[in-house]
């Protein structure tokens, strides 16, 4: 393993072309480097809300206020949602990874569009400016939740309209890269590269850029019909007019549900490159976790009204979400036992990667156990809209897309880098991080069955211990993120040179050099085999 | 547990499914737990150095395709029937309209009697006609495990039976402007009698579960001073402090004769604190909002001999 494999090439992360710079990355149509720029100002975006987070907690830590205005508040909890939804959680792992790993893992290239894949950058950022602006301009950050409910949402004085046109904007960029990636496996594939020799990363990426095509549109105009409302009454949504606001909230969840499985499948095609990789053994049922992914994309598109069994829909409806809900929980169920099946006799090679990857399937079970109970329509009727749903999301937001994106950050940062952070420095982070987590989010769940509802600035004096232990979890919380990212931006500039396969992976990207040349490959190989042969290796090492 | 507690019928057959829920969940986390610590260890590098190369088993993909299945399928037809039980009144519910608007409850009843709580005689079923002037709401009682939005232009319904004398929170869980989390009332629950003495009583009939409340919030008025008894029995206390703790609204400790900033009409002003100041801003809250904290403070009658001992009280704060 010591040989670096030769290469005429230069990396690409040296400027080569007649920009320089700044200019050079602002520019650039690598997908590499694009999936750089995401990374870069996405972490800016979660840090921003991360802090927004940790002032709520501050909020609560007594039973009155004086820091700060209910509605100061109650746009603190808006904003942390539309920042870390629309900017962080759901472009996150396809546009930072997907970007940077997919045509490495099929032996191609570049994406088909990579102009287009620059363009969807510069929607994002543009997108992200507009959402910052609402902040400031108009009537101040807008305080309806992210989910912006009519009729609130069009009564309300804060600047509504711009957040709902960022995320507007924020939808095209998703739905650019979904197409751009759909094209790129059907047509880039390395020669041999059958479908069923795709690494399951792939899978995950293709089944989320069809849902990222298919229902971002109509977000997009329910956000559009928002705005119309807003100027000039059209009276779609507001009963004042003959509208009709549960409209309002089928059409925003016919997006926003399946949005949760663009952010949770490529998070579960991440944990499925580590496993193999540090088990040295192919994944346990490939075909079950392919065809898993695509069940979910499908039948996850069904499920939307499980977010409104209080809201009055009929007997009948209520009955059938909740019964497609639970059929959608047994493909994460396969996965999931898939997953740990991959360890059985393996040889175990334990190291950050899979301790963040075992991570995110302890938490990511929680997450989705509890939210088996949600579906339950006798027990929604108590936790829906409390506390319960706010830890139970931040399972699988966090818990899940978060440690699944930490997890594949400490994975492939050798190859991104070309350097090795310390791996006693991120064991060291784990602990707080876990550790607050639970605090914290369980804490919650706890909060919700007492009956504490969500988004409230103050609560009633019977929920305030439990709610003090959450805020302490939250310090802890913090303090291993802060641990986390600071030892991988000291291993970025100051880590020791990297290896090219330092993991002993077998998927493309480990056969190239760290950090991958421009091109990628100075040849395109070609694939005779499945994805996760450990075999030949051994006689090498 | 307070907050286990089961107040009506529909947190029972609630609970039972969560209760089911809840130990499927466990069984399922710990084996999954269990299971990958122990092949973490077992299959360490050191212990097994080389891999088996398995790429699957298909008895085993069918077998846990189907139990999940059987298991979800169980929960959800479980979840389902104990809803309907929940959702569907009997005939001979007794119809509360529930009216929500920013930022407050009301209810009205069959003989159109009107109440800012919601009363309700322990053991008959209650039907809640649920709806709102102007947004969407949610209409949540905890101990009850109900729940059910106030959606404009529509009346959703529900119902209860309760089984426990007592005063509940209600709470509104739908997002619905600044005051959202202010938007509380009670459920008190109190026997039949005593409720059909109110119900069919004239208009100056007492309402309901005064003596509940009050023995509550403390179990022996009698032995305090007069001006904290009526504190105690009108709920000041649930805001205001006495031993300079603050809550939703500023303590009462020490605050005869401070400088304190307040605002009227939507100016800052300094006032320092009186018998004047203190009189007028217990009678009309409204006008005088101390900084910093919510115009949250409803009107509570009182009566002079009330007030005198109130303002006595405070002044022996200092």
């Amino acid at each position: 393993m010591s040989t670096q494999a030769s290469t005429a090439q230069p990396s690409y992360l040296v400027d080569t072309g007649t920009r320089k710079g700044l200019m050079a990355w602002l520019t650039t149509t690598d997908h590499k480097r694009i999936g750089l720029l995401y990374l870069y100002a996405m972490l800016t975006f979660f840090f921003v809300a991360v802090g927004i987070g940790f002032v709520m907690r501050l909020v609560q830590l007594t039973t009155f206020q004086h820091l700060i205005t209910a509605r100061t508040y109650n746009a603190l909890f808006t904003v942390h949602g539309v920042i870390m939804i629309f900017l962080f959680v759901v472009p996150g792992i396809p546009a930072v990874f997907g970007n940077f790993f997919l045509p490495i893992l099929i032996g191609a290239k570049d994406v088909s569009f990579p102009r287009l894949n620059l363009l969807s950058w510069y929607v994002f950022m543009a997108g992200a400016i507009f959402a910052v602006l609402s902040l400031f301009t108009g009537g101040g950050a807008p305080d309806t939740g992210w989910t912006f409910y009519a009729p609130f949402s069009l009564k309300t004085g804060t600047n509504v309209s711009l957040a709902v046109f960022a995320a507007f904007v924020l939808g095209f960029s998703s739905m650019l890269t979904g197409i751009n990636f759909i094209t790129t496996i059907h047509r880039l594939r390395a020669p041999g590269m059958k479908w069923f020799r795709m690494p399951l990363m792939c899978w995950a990426l293709y089944s989320t850029a069809w849902i990222q095509l298919l229902a971002t549109p109509i977000v997009a105009i329910t956000l559009v019909l928002v705005i119309l409302e807003r100027f000039f009454g059209i009276g779609i949504f507001d009963p004042a007019k003959g509208g009709d606001p549960l409209l309002y909230q089928h059409l925003f969840w016919i997006y926003s549900h399946p949005a949760v499985y663009i952010m949770i499948l490529p998070a579960m095609g991440v944990i499925t490159e580590i496993i193999p990789t540090f088990a040295k053994r192919p994944i346990f049922g490939y075909k079950a976790i392919a065809f898993s992914s695509m069940s979910i994309a499908g039948v996850g598109s069904l499920v939307w009204a499980h977010h409104m069994f209080t809201s009055g829909l009929s007997s009948l409806s209520v009955m059938l979400f909740s019964l497609l809900t639970m059929i959608v929980a047994v493909p994460s169920a396969i996965k999931v036992f898939n997953w740990v099946s991959t360890l059985y006799k393996g040889s175990i090679d334990f190291q950050p990667p899979l301790l963040f990857a075992l991570t995110f399937i302890f938490l990511f079970c929680i997450g989705g156990l509890t939210g088996v109970m949600q579906g339950a329509l006798a027990i929604n009727v108590h936790i829906h809209d409390t506390y319960f749903i706010v830890g139970h999301f931040h399972y699988v937001m966090f818990g899940g897309t978060g440690m699944a994106l930490f997890a594949g950050l400490l994975y492939w940062f050798p190859k991104m880098w070309g350097r090795m952070y310390s791996r006693k420095a991120i064991y060291a982070s784990w602990f707080p991080m876990f550790i607050g987590f639970n605090m914290l989010y369980f804490g919650m769940m706890i909060l919700g069955m007492m009956g504490m509802p969500r988004r409230y600035y103050v609560h009633l004096p019977q929920f305030h211990f439990m709610h003090v232990v959450a805020t302490v979890g939250s310090w802890f919380l913090v303090l291993g993120l802060l641990m986390f990212f600071g030892t991988l931006i000291y291993a970025m500039f100051k880590g020791e040179k990297a290896e090219d396969n330092p993991w002993g992976g077998v998927t493309l990207e480990w056969t190239i050099p760290s950090p991958p040349p421009q091109e990628n490959f100075e040849e395109i190989p070609t694939i005779t085999q499945g994805p996760y042969h450990f075999v030949q290796q051994e006689g090498k090492s | 547990m307070d907050w286990m507690n089961q107040a009506a019928l529909s947190a029972q057959k609630s609970d039972a499914v969560f209760f089911y829920v809840f130990g499927l969940s466990v069984v399922f986390l710990v084996f999954i737990t269990t299971l990958m610590i122990y092949f973490v260890v077992r299959y360490s590098k050191k212990r097994h150095p080389k891999a088996e190369q398995i790429e699957g088993h298909v008895g085993l993909e069918i077998l846990w395709t189907t139990i999940p299945l059987v298991m979800f399928l169980s929960i959800f037809y479980y979840g389902w029937t104990n809803y309907e039980y929940m959702r569907l009144a009997p005939r001979d519910a007794m119809a509360v309209k529930v009216t929500a608007r920013q930022w407050s409850w009301s209810f009205e009843y069959p003989n159109g009697k009107q109440s800012k709580v919601l009363f309700a005689p322990i053991g008959r079923p209650m039907k809640m006609e649920v709806r709102s002037v102007d947004m969407v709401h949610g209409f949540f009682v905890p101990a009850f495990r109900l729940k059910i939005d106030a959606v404009p232009s529509r009346t959703n319904t529900t119902w209860f039976q309760a089984t426990k004398v007592g005063s509940f929170d209600i709470e509104c869980t739908v997002i619905c402007g600044v005051d959202h989390s202010l938007m509380l009332s009670k459920v008190i629950v109190v026997p039949e009698d005593e409720f059909k003495a109110w119900y069919f009583g004239g208009e100056d009939a007492p309402e309901p579960g005064k003596a509940l409340r009050a023995a509550e919030a403390h179990p022996d008025l009698g032995s305090l001073p007069p001006g904290l008894a009526v504190l105690t029995a009108k709920g000041c206390l649930t805001c205001h402090s006495v031993d300079g703790k603050p809550k939703v609204g500023p303590t009462l400790h020490a605050l005869y004769g401070r400088e304190q900033e307040v605002l009227v009409a939507g100016n800052t002003r300094t006032v320092t604190v009186d018998d004047a100041f203190l009189r007028r801003t217990i009678t009309n809250p409204a006008d005088q909002v101390v900084r910093g904290y919510p115009p949250a403070m409803p009107r509570i009658p009182l009566t002079d001999q009330e007030l005198d001992d109130v303002v006595r009280y405070i002044k022996t704060l200092n």
